[in-house]
C-alpha cells in the first residue's frame, strides 16, 4: 500500500513548512512556507481519497488550491504595500503589535 | 307614492363582464405610477413633467370611459328591473388572525359615475395648469401632487374595502396639504394648508371609529353568510340590512362616519377650512372643491349608505343627524356667501352649500338626486372655479377682489364671461340647465319622503344661491371696471386693508414673481386667456349645459337613465356560492341568483327585514315630477337673480344712499354683517375659545398638579432613596460590589502582566505558538483516542 509513502511525504512537507514559517525573516519565504503546508494537506487528502476510492478528497483539495490562491493574492499584496511604506520585508522588524 | 315604484322583484341578476369594466383598478394604478415618475425623472422632461400628468389622467379617461360604456352596455341589454351585480375583484393584501385584508375593485354605478367625473375634472385641470402656473418655480411638483391626488381619489372611489378607502382617502389628505400650500413661502398659505389638514384629520378619527366598529360588529357575520371580511364594502352592505346588527353598533357606526364625511366634505360645523383653501392656486381649488376632496365625504356616505339608512333610520323619520348638518351647512354657507369680497371665496361657500344639498339628500333618502348632483355639480364648479381663475391670470392682475379689481369685464373676456355664466344659471337651478334637474331633484325628494321642513330650508338654499352667485356676477363682469380690471398697477397694498381675509391677494406676490419672464403683463388691461385656459372651459360649460339631460325626470321615465344606470336594485337576492374563483387571478365573486317566490321574494330591502337572501341597497322612493312644483322653485330662483340684481345696482352702481352704508348706521344690520364677516366667529370660537378653554386650564391644573402632588411625591421618595442609597453605597456598594470589582480587576491585571511575553509582535513567534498549540492539540487527540 502506497498510502504510508503519502502521508510521510506529507509529514516531511509539513515538517518543512513548519521549519519555514518558523525561521525565515523574509516574509515572501514565509508565505512560500505556508503554502507548503497547504500543499502537504492536500497530498494528505488525495491519499485518503484515493484509499477511500471517493472524488470527496479531490474535491476538497480543489478547493483548497483555490483558497490557497486567494491567500497568496491578498499575502503578497500585504507583503508589497510592507515594502513600499519601509523598504523591508524583514518580519522581525514588523513589531508594532508588540504587547 | 312609497314604494309604489319598486317592490316587485327583480327579473334575473346580471353580472357585467367585459375587459375594460374587470380591470378598473389600473385606472389608480397609472396616475400612482406617473407620480413617482414626475417626481424623479420630471425635472428632466421637455414640459417638466406636466406632460406625464397629463397622459397619465388622459389614460385613465379613457379606461374609465371604456368601462363605463361596458356598464352602460350591460344595464341596456339586461332584462328590465334587473339585479346589476357589482364587479368585484380582490387580492389579499396580507392575512393576519384569519381575517383576509384585501386590495381590489368594487365596481357599480355609483363608483363609475364618481371615477369619470375625477378623471375627466383631473385632465381639464391639468391641462388647465400648464397655462396657469407656466413658469411656477415647483411646476414639477404641483403637477406630481396633482397626480397622486387624482390617484387617491380614484382609489378610493374604487375600493373594494374600507381599508384601501381609508388608503386614498388619506392620500387626498396628504395632497390636499401639498397642494393648498403650495406656495408656502407666505405664511398664511401655510396656515391654510395646515387648517386644511388638521380639520380633516379631526374628522377622520370618525372614519377609523367608524370602521372599527363596523369590523368587529360585522366581521362574524360577512365571514359565515358571504366569506368575506368585516371590512369589505359589499359585506357591510349586505350585514347592515340584513336585520342582524344591533341598532346601537350600527348607529354608534353611522354617526362616526358621518363625523369623517363633515370634516372632508366641509360640512357644518367643520366647514371652517374649506374656503381657506381658497389660499391653494386656482386648478387646486377647482380639483379639490368641485368633483375630488370635498366630494369624498358624500361619496362615502353613498357608498355605505345602508349603515346610514339603518343606523340613522332615514326611512322613518323626518329628522336625523346627516339631514340636520347638511341643512345647516346650506344656510349658514350661503349667508356667508354675501359678505365675500373674493370671487374664489364666494365659490368656496358655495361649494359648501352645495355639499349639503348633497348630504341633506342623503340624509333623507334621495340617493340617486345626491350623486346627480354630485355629477353635476363637478362641471359647472369647476367651470366657475377656472373662469375666476381666467379673470386673475388674465384681466385683475392676480388679484380675486372682486370690489376692488374687477367689474366690467364682460367686455374683455367674451369667453370666460359666457361660460361663467352659463355655469352660474346651472348652479343656481335656471331650466333646462344640469343644476336644475339635480337641485330640484332633491328638494322634491326630500319634501316627498316626509322631511318638509328640509324642503323648505332647500328652497330658501335656492333663493340665496341665486342672490349670492348674481352679486358675485354683477361685481365681476358688469358695473365700471376698479382697480386692476381697468388697467391700474397696484399690487403692493391690498393685503393689509382686509384682515379678516386671509386670502385675498398674496399670490399675486408669488405668481408675480414666478411670471417674472414676461414683464410686459404688468403692462396691459384687461384680456382674454390663451387656449389651454378658454378650451377647459368651453368644454365645461357645455357639460354644464348638458350633463343634467341625463336623469331630466321632467321628460318622463324615458329620461331616467342615471337611474336606471347608476341606483343599485333593492331587491332581496339569494346567495347560492361564495367566493367562487372566476376567470383569472384574483377574481372572486360570491354568486347570486333572483330567489325563489317561496324563500321570501320581493320584500323590499330596508323596509323589511329579508328572510333568505341578503340586500345591497335599499330600495328607493322617488318623487313624481310635477311642473307646478318645478315652477315654484323657478320662481324662487328668478326671484333671487332679480332681487339680488336690483340691490346689486343700487349698491354698487348708484351708491343708493338708502342702501349703501346701511350695514354702518343700522346697529342690527351691522352686528349682522360683522357676524358674516366673522364666519359666525367659529374660527374664533375654534381658534380663541375651545383651543384656550381646553388647553389652557388643562394646562394650568397639570401644572400644579405636577408642582404640589407630583413633585412632593416624586421629592419625599427622592429624600428617602437618598437616606437608603447612602446605606447602601457605604456598606454594599463600597465593600462588596467594589471589592469584587477591584479584586478581579487585579487578578486581570497580573494575569495580563505575566502573558505579555508572549505578545511579542512578531510574526514567527506567533506561528512557532500555534503550531506548538496545534501539535500539543494533536497529541491529546491521540492520547484520548487510543
Amino acid at each position: 500500500m502506497l498510502l504510508n509513502q503519502f502521508l510521510f511525504l506529507g509529514a516531511v512537507l509539513f515538517c518543512i513548512g513548519v521549519y519555514g514559517v518558523i525561521t525565515r525573516r523574509n516574509a515572501v519565504m514565509v508565505l512560500m512556507s505556508v503554502e507548503l503546508i497547504l500543499n502537504s494537506v492536500n497530498i494528505n487528502l488525495i491519499a485518503f481519497a484515493l484509499r477511500n476510492g471517493s472524488a470527496d478528497g479531490h474535491v476538497f483539495a480543489l478547493y483548497v488550491i483555490a483558497v490557497a490562491a486567494a491567500e497568496v493574492g491578498v499575502g503578497l499584496a500585504m507583503v508589497l504595500l510592507v515594502y513600499r511604506n519601509r523598504r523591508s520585508i524583514a518580519l522581525d522588524e514588523l513589531a508594532e503589535m508588540k504587547g | 307614492m312609497i314604494g309604489a315604484s319598486e317592490s316587485t322583484g327583480v327579473a334575473e341578476v346580471v353580472q357585467v363582464s367585459g375587459w375594460f369594466i374587470e380591470n378598473v383598478w389600473l385606472v389608480p394604478i397609472i396616475p400612482a405610477i406617473a407620480f413617482f415618475l414626475i417626481i424623479f425623472f420630471g425635472k428632466k422632461l421637455p414640459m417638466k413633467g406636466s406632460e406625464l400628468g397629463i397622459l397619465s389622467m388622459l389614460a385613465s379617461l379613457f379606461l374609465s370611459a371604456m368601462a363605463v360604456w361596458q356598464w352602460i352596455d350591460g344595464v341596456n341589454s339586461a332584462p328590465e328591473g334587473s339585479f346589476m351585480a357589482p364587479v368585484v375583484k380582490t387580492w389579499t393584501w396580507w392575512s393576519t388572525g384569519g381575517v383576509d385584508f384585501t386590495i381590489g375593485q368594487h365596481i357599480d354605478g355609483l363608483s363609475l359615475t364618481v371615477l369619470i367625473v375625477v378623471a375627466f375634472i383631473s385632465s381639464l385641470v391639468q391641462i388647465y395648469s400648464v397655462e396657469y402656473l407656466h413658469g411656477d418655480r415647483r411646476y414639477t411638483h404641483f403637477f406630481a401632487a396633482l397626480t397622486l391626488f387624482s390617484a387617491g381619489m380614484m382609489n378610493m372611489v374604487i375600493a373594494d374595502n374600507m381599508l384601501q378607502l381609508i388608503l386614498g382617502w388619506e392620500i387626498m389628505g396628504l395632497c390636499s396639504f401639498l397642494l393648498i400650500g403650495h406656495w408656502w413661502e407666505d405664511g398664511a398659505n401655510s396656515r391654510a394648508a395646515l387648517k386644511a389638514f388638521f380639520t380633516t384629520r379631526t374628522g377622520d378619527v370618525g372614519l377609523l371609529v367608524g370602521t372599527s366598529v363596523l369590523f368587529f360588529a360585522a366581521n362574524e357575520w360577512t365571514q359565515t353568510n358571504l366569506g368575506v371580511s368585516g371590512f369589505s364594502i359589499r359585506g357591510i352592505s349586505a350585514w347592515a340590512l340584513s336585520g342582524s346588527p344591533s341598532s346601537a353598533a350600527i348607529t354608534v357606526a353611522a354617526v362616526a362616519l358621518f363625523i369623517a364625511a363633515i370634516g372632508k366634505s366641509g360640512q357644518f360645523p367643520l366647514h371652517t377650512w374649506l374656503p381657506d383653501a381658497m389660499a391653494g392656486p386656482t386648478p387646486v381649488s377647482s380639483l379639490l372643491h368641485s368633483s375630488t376632496m370635498v366630494v369624498a365625504g358624500v361619496f362615502l356616505v353613498a357608498r355605505l349608505y345602508p349603515v346610514f339608512w339603518e343606523g340613522l333610520n332615514i326611512t322613518g323619520s323626518s329628522f336625523n343627524f346627516i339631514v340636520v348638518i347638511g341643512g345647516i351647512t346650506i344656510l349658514i354657507a350661503a349667508a356667508l356667501a354675501f359678505v365675500q369680497n373674493d370671487i374664489k371665496k364666494v365659490l368656496a361657500y358655495s361649494t359648501v352649500s352645495q355639499l349639503g344639498y348633497m348630504m341633506m339628500g342623503l340624509g333623507a333618502g334621495a340617493w340617486l338626486p345626491a350623486v346627480f348632483h354630485i355629477f353635476t355639480h363637478a362641471f359647472f364648479k369647476a367651470c366657475l372655479f377656472l373662469a375666476a381663475g381666467s379673470i386673475s391670470h388674465s384681466a385683475s392682475h392676480h388679484s380675486f377682489d372682486m370690489k376692488k379689481d374687477m367689474g366690467g369685464l364682460r367686455k374683455f373676456m367674451p369667453i370666460t364671461f359666457t361660460t361663467w355664466i352659463i355655469s352660474t344659471l346651472a348652479l343656481c337651478g335656471v331650466f333646462p340647465l344640469s343644476g336644475f334637474f339635480s337641485k330640484d331633484e332633491i328638494i322634491d325628494n326630500v319634501g316627498n319622503n316626509g322631511y318638509t321642513l328640509f324642503m323648505v330650508i332647500g328652497l330658501t338654499g335656492a333663493f340665496m344661491t341665486a342672490a349670492y352667485m348674481t352679486r358675485a356676477t354683477y361685481l365681476t363682469f358688469f358695473g365700471t371696471p376698479r382697480g386692476a380690471a381697468a388697467g391700474e398697477h397696484h399690487d403692493d397694498d391690498h393685503a393689509t386693508d382686509h384682515a379678516h381675509d386671509d386670502h385675498d391677494s398674496h399670490d399675486a406676490h408669488d405668481v408675480h414673481d414666478a411670471h417674472a419672464s414676461h414683464d410686459a403683463h404688468a403692462s396691459h388691461g384687461p384680456r382674454e386667456s390663451g387656449p389651454l385656459i378658454t378650451i377647459p372651459l368651453v368644454i365645461l360649460a357645455t357639460l354644464a349645459i348638458g350633463a343634467g339631460f341625463l336623469n331630466a325626470t321632467p321628460f318622463g321615465p324615458g329620461w331616467e337613465n342615471m337611474k336606471k344606470w347608476v341606483e343599485p336594485s333593492g331587491a332581496v337576492v339569494s346567495v347560492t356560492g361564495v367566493n367562487e374563483v372566476y376567470g383569472g387571478a384574483g377574481e372572486s365573486r360570491i354568486v347570486l341568483t333572483v330567489p325563489s317566490a317561496a324563500e321570501g321574494y320581493g320584500s323590499p330591502c330596508g323596509k323589511e327585514t329579508p328572510k333568505d337572501g341578503i340586500c345591497y341597497a335599499p330600495s328607493l322612493t322617488h318623487a313624481k315630477f310635477k311642473w307646478s312644483k318645478g315652477a315654484l322653485s323657478l320662481a324662487i330662483v328668478f326671484a333671487g337673480i332679480l332681487v339680488s340684481w336690483f340691490l346689486s345696482v343700487q349698491l354698487f352702481e348708484r351708491k343708493n344712499r338708502a342702501l349703501a352704508g346701511l350695514t354702518k348706521r343700522n346697529k342690527l344690520l351691522g352686528a349682522g354683517h360683522a357676524f358674516l364677516v366673522n364666519k359666525y366667529y367659529l374660527d374664533h370660537l375654534y381658534e380663541k375659545v375651545i383651543v384656550r378653554a381646553i388647553a389652557h386650564p388643562i394646562a394650568r391644573g397639570a401644572y400644579w398638579i405636577n408642582q404640589n402632588i407630583l413633585d412632593g411625591i416624586v421629592n419625599g421618595t427622592g429624600t428617602s432613596i437618598r437616606s437608603t442609597s447612602k446605606w447602601v453605597y457605604r456598606n454594599v456598594d463600597q465593600r462588596v460590589v467594589d471589592g469584587a470589582v477591584n479584586s478581579s480587576g487585579a487578578a486581570a491585571q497580573g494575569a495580563g502582566s505575566a502573558l505579555r511575553p508572549i505578545q511579542s509582535g512578531k510574526v514567527n513567534q506567533y506561528g512557532a505558538l500555534l503550531f506548538g498549540a496545534a501539535a500539543i492539540g494533536a497529541l491529546v487527540l491521540v492520547i484520548i483516542n487510543t
